[in-house]
């Protein structure tokens, strides 16, 4: 499917993988956080917020054709690979079915993008964007996809492939699967301790000598703190 | 009175309204001192260490939008309630100008989700005037608050580094956190063009300083307000202890009016509206204490009229509303191709930077009055909504094996490898500069509109000067500057002097101050330098209203200072039988 791109891929394949390092990343003690999911309020929303995202969820904005057509598009955004499930495999279409609630100001140009789309193929292959083959999918996706060389007349699918990559991509990356994928490993109580050796050795960065007994020694964290009169530290 | 009005049994020693930096300040020094205090906050109760209202540590996908700010200004998980626009509370503006009004509606109001820049006001901030004839000085000197910002700083906690630089004056600071990669990059960078650079001052405690509080555990979110209370706001490093005492009460949703005045034209308390209920209520105290912000401040002030106070309260000089004015702000972004591909571990860190570049250069050897302070941001952040956009211009940046240039745009499997081999490496960088105050940037009450409480509702009228936008363009120059410097890649384009060199609109910094102003003379100010009001003498101001002037600083340890300052005051004057 993905034929423009199978020489990069070859290359930079397996390259996530290896740098999944988990250094500089110790665990505090003494800290006990309740992360238990989904109290009744969620997330901790006001009463006025939970009711506008129930008031949401059950609109439905996309009709059974339109969801169809973007469960196509949004595994050729994001499809599997060696590190991660595709968009479908990550929800996505559920999660931009909410966003075009939430934010209104993409309904208009995600409706109208995919009948542009329908209209497209209508006239080229003389069938719906459902019933064309993967060949006369990719042939006009690779139409509108690269903003940079599209011809003028292709500019309406662009601008509509822009905000709906956009959308695949947030919501993709967004999820567990795509957060693993993207190897963040913060958001969990830690102990900053500055950038790894080895990695200020890679660009030839040093602490500040100046700072060196300035910066916080992480074991005298959890003793309270005094001064002598001038401000310097003493306890 | 009204028939309809509801008394409140009780009379209060102190009233005060907003429970914000202001606001919790004196309701901690007033309740500690044994005075009876009650608090009107105009939006909800709240406290991060309770589930019900926790953001912090939460993941993307909990939030069904992935954090994006559609319904929260500053995202979804955000501790902030309120914004530039809520529903029934609108204001207007005059002769199509700007000012974007932020309102916080909760207890602590907007300290639970700053960026906790703690920077104290330096001996030049009080004294503007004197260097460059602008504006005008304050009547107090920094001598007056450094006694007070030493003990904000031993109280609620600070990080930052001794540096001795006259108009940044050092503090009793607790040990800075080492800096995260790009802002190791921005300060090489930045040397090499003779910008400092220095650990940034932020009030997140990286030690205990008490037994109530904990130390930071390094997650980033002090914008979603912290569960172990690790970092300042005033909910849980003021109001509550407020609360402890015993000798304060706190009211929420409660939504003030007007003060009201006895028959010699003091104040007597205030009236409120209940928004739970749609009912006006009425306090009754010895004291006033108006901590509502800036504007808000300003507005109740305006509408408190009566025979003694025609004009709104201890306003005859017709200052009241006046000289509001915000920070200037404008950012610019880059991109660091040594970043690409970047190892991945945890840098989280505090919440916000962990370097900054205070205000630098002398003002007389450039063509603007002011300085700014840069504050930096960039890093493997926690992915967010956002994250994967902007694909259609930025994937030229990233080449491959071979050194090609990926295409903008595109799809499939390398456009997917593409979104992580550039995650992490973006920077950014944003001035906040100093504005010259004028007498004709102001609010007033528009005479037309009410909100849905009945309340008439605030005017704006504001522009900026040659001043604000000539210093924008130099930090527009800077910031190339430094991102060059860096070997990082510009990105967008550079503002020009039809936007205003990308100055942002009045209020979007949200450092609003002024409204209120200080000074030895009646006729060109509405306070005494202790935040009094000069024609009410029971009525005082403990927001950013009394300001004569915002440095490049930010706001809210000067507000907290002062506000200390005038609570002695109260204290003392009370003691006294002044009031």
């Amino acid at each position: 499917m993905d034929r423009r791109e199978n020489l990069k891929i070859i290359l930079t394949s397996g390259f996530a993988t290896s740098l999944l390092l988990s250094i500089g990343c110790k665990p505090t003690p003494k800290i006990d956080i309740q992360t238990s999911q989904a109290p009744k309020n969620g997330y901790g929303r006001t009463p006025d917020e939970m009711e506008k995202d129930e008031k949401i969820m059950e609109e439905t904005f996309f009709t059974e054709k339109e969801l169809a057509m973007l469960g196509i598009l949004v595994d050729i955004i994001i499809p599997a690979d060696e590190v991660s499930g595709s968009a479908n495999d990550a929800d996505v279409v559920d999660f931009i079915e909410f966003m075009v609630k939430d934010y209104p100001p993409f309904q208009v140009p995600l409706r109208g993008g995919l009948m542009w789309l329908e209209n497209q193929c209508l006239s080229r292959y003389g069938v719906g964007f459902l019933d064309t083959n993967d060949g006369q999918k990719l042939e006009i996706i690779d139409m509108i996809a690269y903003p940079d060389k599209a011809e003028a007349n292709m500019k309406f699918g662009v601008r509509f492939f822009n905000t709906l990559r956009n959308l695949t991509c947030t919501g993709f990356f967004t999820t567990e699967m795509g957060i693993k994928d993207m190897g963040y490993l913060g958001n969990t109580p830690n102990q900053w301790d500055g950038v790894p050796e080895e990695v200020m050795a890679k660009f030839g960065l040093n602490l500040d000598e100046k700072y060196k007994d300035v910066y916080l020694k992480l074991d005298t964290q959890h003793t309270i703190v005094s001064w002598d009169e001038n401000g310097n530290i003493i306890g | 009175m009204p028939f309809n009005i509801k008394e409140q049994g009780n009379e209060y020693d102190v009233c005060i309204v907003g429970s914000g930096a202001g606001g919790g300040m004196s309701a901690k020094i007033l309740s500690e001192s044994g005075l009876k205090v009650i608090v009107l906050e105009a939006g909800s109760d709240y406290d991060p260490s309770k589930e019900e209202y926790r953001t912090q540590l939460r993941w993307p996908w909990e939030s069904p939008r992935r954090g994006a700010g559609t319904k929260r200004p500053f995202g979804d998980f955000d501790a902030c309630y309120g914004g530039w626009e809520i529903d029934g509370e609108p204001y207007t503006h005059k002769n199509d100008t700007k000012f974007d009004w932020w309102r916080a509606r909760m207890i602590g109001g907007r300290t639970n989700h700053w960026g906790r820049i703690s920077l104290r006001f330096g001996p030049l901030d009080f004294k503007a005037k004197d260097k460059d004839g602008l504006g005008d000085n304050w009547p107090i000197s920094y001598d007056d608050v450094k006694p007070y910002y030493d003990k904000v700083d031993k109280l609620i906690g600070i990080y930052g580094s001794k540096e001795g630089i006259y108009n940044e004056p050092d503090g009793f600071f607790l040990p800075p956190p080492k800096p995260r990669l790009h802002e190791m990059f921005i300060a090489r960078g930045a040397k090499k063009i003779k910008i400092p650079v220095i650990p940034s001052r932020l009030s997140i405690l990286t030690r205990k300083v008490n037994k109530e509080r904990n130390a930071c555990f390094f997650c980033a979110q002090c914008n979603r307000a912290c569960t172990i209370h690790g970092d300042f706001s005033s909910s849980t490093c003021l109001i509550q202890p407020a609360q402890k005492t015993g000798n304060a009460e706190v009211i929420t949703q409660a939504m003030v009016r007007e003060v009201t005045i006895d028959e010699n034209g003091n104040a007597n308390g205030v009236i409120y509206i209940n928004k739970t209920t749609m009912t006006e209520n009425r306090i009754k105290s010895k004291v006033v204490v108006l901590g509502a912000s800036a504007c808000e401040t300003a507005r109740i002030m305006l509408n408190s009229k009566s025979k003694y106070h025609a004009n709104g309260i201890s306003n005859s000089s017709g200052v009241l509303g006046r000289y509001l004015h915000d920070s200037t702000g404008t950012d610019r972004m880059g991109f660091l191709p040594e970043l690409v591909d970047r190892v991945r571990y945890n840098e989280d860190g505090t919440g916000g930077m962990h370097v900054y570049t205070p205000w630098w250069l002398d003002n007389k050897k450039l063509n603007f009055p002011r300085g700014y302070h840069i504050e930096y941001w960039g890093g493997m952040g926690m992915p967010s909504y956002g994250t994967g956009f902007g694909m259609d211009t930025s994937r030229q940046y990233l080449k491959d094996t071979l050194g090609n240039p990926s295409e903008n745009g595109g799809y499939g499997k390398n456009l997917k490898n593409d979104i992580r081999r550039i995650y992490g490496s973006m920077v950014g960088m944003s001035g906040r500069g100093e504005s010259i105050p004028q007498y004709d940037n102001y609010c007033e009450i528009d005479p037309d509109h009410v909100d849905k409480y009945g309340i008439p509702v605030l005017r704006f009228h504001y522009n900026w000067t040659e001043h604000e936008i000539k210093q924008a363009k130099h930090m527009h120059d800077t910031f190339e500057e430094i991102l060059t410097s860096m070997g990082a890649t510009l990105l967008g384009t550079k503002p020009t002097e039809e936007n205003q060199y990308g100055l942002l609109a009045p209020g979007r910094i949200i450092h609003e101050v002024g409204t209120t102003r200080m000074g030895d003379d009646p006729k060109k100010s509405v306070l005494n330098s202790f935040g009094q009001a000069h024609e009410c003498k029971n009525l005082f101001v403990v927001d950013g209203g009394s300001f004569v002037s915002q440095a490049d600083k930010n706001p809210t340890w000067t507000i907290l200072a002062l506000s200390w300052r005038t609570s002695d005051y109260i204290i003392d004057q009370l003691k006294k039988q002044n009031l």
